[in-house]
């Protein structure tokens, strides 16, 4: 037998104030909500339009070069493989849908969260204000978002993708802050001792200095924007968490596979040439064309940090 | 103006309420019991001195003794607590920040002990990183940072990132960081510690090298005796955030203020410290300034002054030659008295090669300047009594 008493001692209701905010926030807001809602459409639409605009041969070309270029000749390969099963499956449109909306909830993860982090980086009060929030964002189950942005914004991808930059963001945030705070003090010294305003110490030194960090937290937040794209599609953000959602729905294993094979060689794919812009030394273990390439696009070899020898 | 930094009553106490520290300070009480009584650190205290024009003033001490926070106050890295610090006849304790970034941008630099160069930048655009910071324009930068680096010998390397080069190839580039801004003043904070001894030696070498082409006015930590030593016009030493001693190296180990002083010569190789010019004595031998004198009237000189040997200088100051009791006996005209085998040893030679000389010389041994000026003679018994007195 289960016991299921539950104590009450206070008469307090922790969801009802939440609810009473939410409701405010859709009466008063409005204007607001349907500003940010507009903005989003416009980013999320144009991009999914770009990607389903451009020919499959094409992009799936690009695709590939972009893996030899980034990575190196097995993951060309594994890339080349990659866009023959999307064909295949019949799901490149879910799978451009699905990359757009990624890519477009972790651009404004990052535009929002990079300077959130470069704040908390400044200052250990921010730090202590915002570490809490950021917890309460990645802890909370990524269900639970999906509810105000269904009230807010309806069904669609605009809530999808709002639902996704709440979930996605604090990555972003923690590692720019980490990143800035890990540089070392003999940098920031150097920065200063030349004469460097505190902008240009920020610029020149610490935000260079951490970007192979922030680099990280930009893999992270795009890998996380996936998962959260895909449970999105249960408010109709659609893409390939929708052939997942349909073959659930329909207990279909084979169509529940097939988005789920997708959605996994989508978090193969970005996961591995996104991180390749915050730590180039993994291009060089893809042989010397890649770094050569690099050069030749003018870009350092070099973000390892510098190893004090004392 | 000679004095390039002056310093007054300077202190550092790192922690709130600094006056605790301060009182405690005039009540004689030492760095620890300050700290174990009111928990503030006593960085530097009670600190005045000046820094001439073109001299490398090391600053020496045991880890701890607040080398690094003195020298961070000559740029305001770290805030003075009390005191006035003038650079360059500026107060820079009152300086406001806008003024304080433009002296550090145009007239003092300095360099790292862990070089701190920015690995994402190549070496060229790190030696430009002063000009970058002060908005000077991109071909003007890269021109002068590459004379800089022609200067430490890396222009072969311009185009290199940091972790592609070695430790002492990375100083370098601190090192040129820092001279492309064509500073007044060099903060060098254990600049060649990191490096292993065969380099930290090149690298002595060369920045006394630089000095001599261009002399800037240099503050230098460090903790190795030696490199204090080869390196220093002045030695500053460091205990518990006091200075307790300033002087030249050869001052310093003849005369240590204390034992604190004194234990950090303990063993240190004398015969290296000492230079013909430290030892040179005026008093070694008559000095005879008319090479036309007549010698038996030279003799009777040297005789009432008590020694045994004269010195011939002509009227530059330059050496002539050396003449004995012996040598002038029966002679009847100067010049042909002068002794055979005696060159004079140059001022800069140190203690270790003097020593050969004046040990196969009958005479005290001549020591003239690059010039070929008389400065002194080494007599074997002053020579042993330096020794004597460093043991
Ligand atoms: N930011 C700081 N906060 C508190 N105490 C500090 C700080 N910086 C230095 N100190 C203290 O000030 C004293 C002097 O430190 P400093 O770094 O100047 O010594 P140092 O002579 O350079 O030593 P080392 O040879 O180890 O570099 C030390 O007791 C140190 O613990
Ligand atoms: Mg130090």
């Amino acid at each position: 037998m289960t016991q299921d008493k539950n104590p009450q001692l206070l008469d307090i209701d922790v969801g009802a104030p939440v609810e009473n905010a939410v409701e405010w926030i859709q009466t008063n807001m409005s204007g607001l909500l349907d500003g940010i809602a507009a903005v989003i459409k416009f980013f999320v639409d144009n991009l999914e339009g770009l990607l389903l605009w451009i020919d499959p041969y094409v992009a799936g070309v690009l695709l590939i070069v972009l893996g030899l270029w980034r990575v190196g000749i097995g993951f060309g390969i594994f890339c080349a493989v990659s866009v023959a099963l999307f064909w295949e499956m019949q799901l490149w449109p879910e799978t451009m849908s699905t990359i757009a909306l990624v890519l477009g909830a972790s651009a404004v993860a990052i535009v929002l969260g990079v300077p959130v982090g470069i704040a908390m980086s400044r200052s250990d009060l921010i730090e202590r204000l915002v570490r809490p929030i950021l917890d309460l964002m990645q802890t909370m189950p990524p269900f639970v978002y999906l509810i105000p942005a269904a009230i807010f914004f309806g069904l669609g991808k605009v809530p999808g993708t709002i639902a996704t930059v709440v979930f996605a963001m604090p990555p972003a945030v923690r590692l720019t802050n980490l990143g800035i705070r890990q540089v070392s003090e003999e940098n920031i010294e150097a920065g200063l001792a030349f004469g460097c305003t505190p902008r240009q110490l920020l610029t020149k030194v610490q935000m260079p200095l951490a970007m192979p960090t922030i680099m990280q937290g930009v893999n992270q937040t795009i890998m996380l924007s996936l998962s959260m794209v895909v449970i999105a599609s249960m408010i109709g953000a659609g893409g390939l968490g929708n052939v997942v959602l349909t073959g659930i729905q329909r207990l279909n294993v084979g169509l529940g596979f097939e988005g789920g094979l997708g959605v996994v060689l989508v978090a193969i794919l970005l996961d591995r040439i996104t991180q390749t812009f915050g730590d180039p030394n993994k291009t060089g273990s893809g042989g010397g064309l890649p770094g050569r390439l690099r050069r030749a696009f003018g870009r350092g070899s070099n973000p390892e940090r510098e190893q004090t020898t004392n | 103006m000679t004095d390039k930094i002056v310093i007054e009553d300077v202190y550092k106490i790192f922690g709130r309420k600094p006056e605790l520290a301060r009182e405690m300070i005039e009540r004689g009480h030492d760095k620890d019991r300050i700290f174990t009584e009111t928990g503030l650190t006593v960085g530097v205290q009670q600190a005045s001195f000046t820094i001439q024009d073109g001299e490398i003033f090391v600053v020496m001490g045991l880890s701890g003794s607040g080398k690094s926070t003195l020298v961070r106050m000559l740029n305001r890295l770290i805030e003075p607590t009390w005191g006035s610090i003038k650079v360059l006849g500026q107060d820079i304790t009152r300086m406001s920040r806008n003024k304080l970034i433009e002296l550090r941008r145009t007239k003092m630099s300095m360099v790292f002990q862990s070089f701190a160069l920015m690995p994402h930048q190549t070496v060229l655009q790190n030696a430009a990183f002063g000009l970058e910071v002060s908005g000077q324009d991109r071909g003007e930068r890269e021109r002068r940072a590459l004379r800089a680096l022609e200067q430490v010998g890396l222009s072969a390397n311009a185009n290199s990132y940091p972790s592609e080069l070695s430790g002492g190839m990375k100083q370098r580039v601190g090192l040129a960081r820092a001279l492309t801004v064509d500073p007044e003043i060099m903060l060098m904070d254990e600049a060649f510690s990191a490096l292993d001894p065969l380099i930290r030696t090149q690298m002595q070498d060369e920045l006394l090298e630089l000095q001599r082409q261009e002399r800037r006015t240099i503050v230098f930590i460090s903790h190795d005796l030696d490199e204090a030593m080869r390196i220093g016009d002045r030695i500053a030493i460091m205990e518990q955030g006091k200075v307790v001693q300033i002087g030249t190296p050869d001052e310093i180990v003849t005369n240590p203020a204390d034992d604190y002083v004194r234990s950090f010569f303990h063993g240190v190789d004398v015969t290296k410290v000492f230079t013909g010019t430290d030892l040179a004595c005026r008093d070694a031998a008559s000095l005879i300034r008319d090479d036309r004198a007549d010698p038996q009237a030279v003799r009777e000189r040297i005789r009432k002054d008590g020694f045994s040997a004269g010195v011939v200088i002509d009227g530059d100051d330059r050496f002539q030659g050396m003449v004995t009791l012996a040598s002038l006996d029966g002679a009847d005209e100067l010049r042909a008295a002068f002794i055979d085998n005696v060159e004079p040893a140059r001022g800069e030679e140190s203690l270790n090669d003097l020593l050969h000389r004046v040990a196969h010389l009958d005479v005290p041994a001549p020591v003239v300047d690059t010039d070929g000026r008389y400065l002194g003679s080494v007599s074997q018994r002053a020579l042993l009594q330096t020794l004597d007195r460093t043991r």
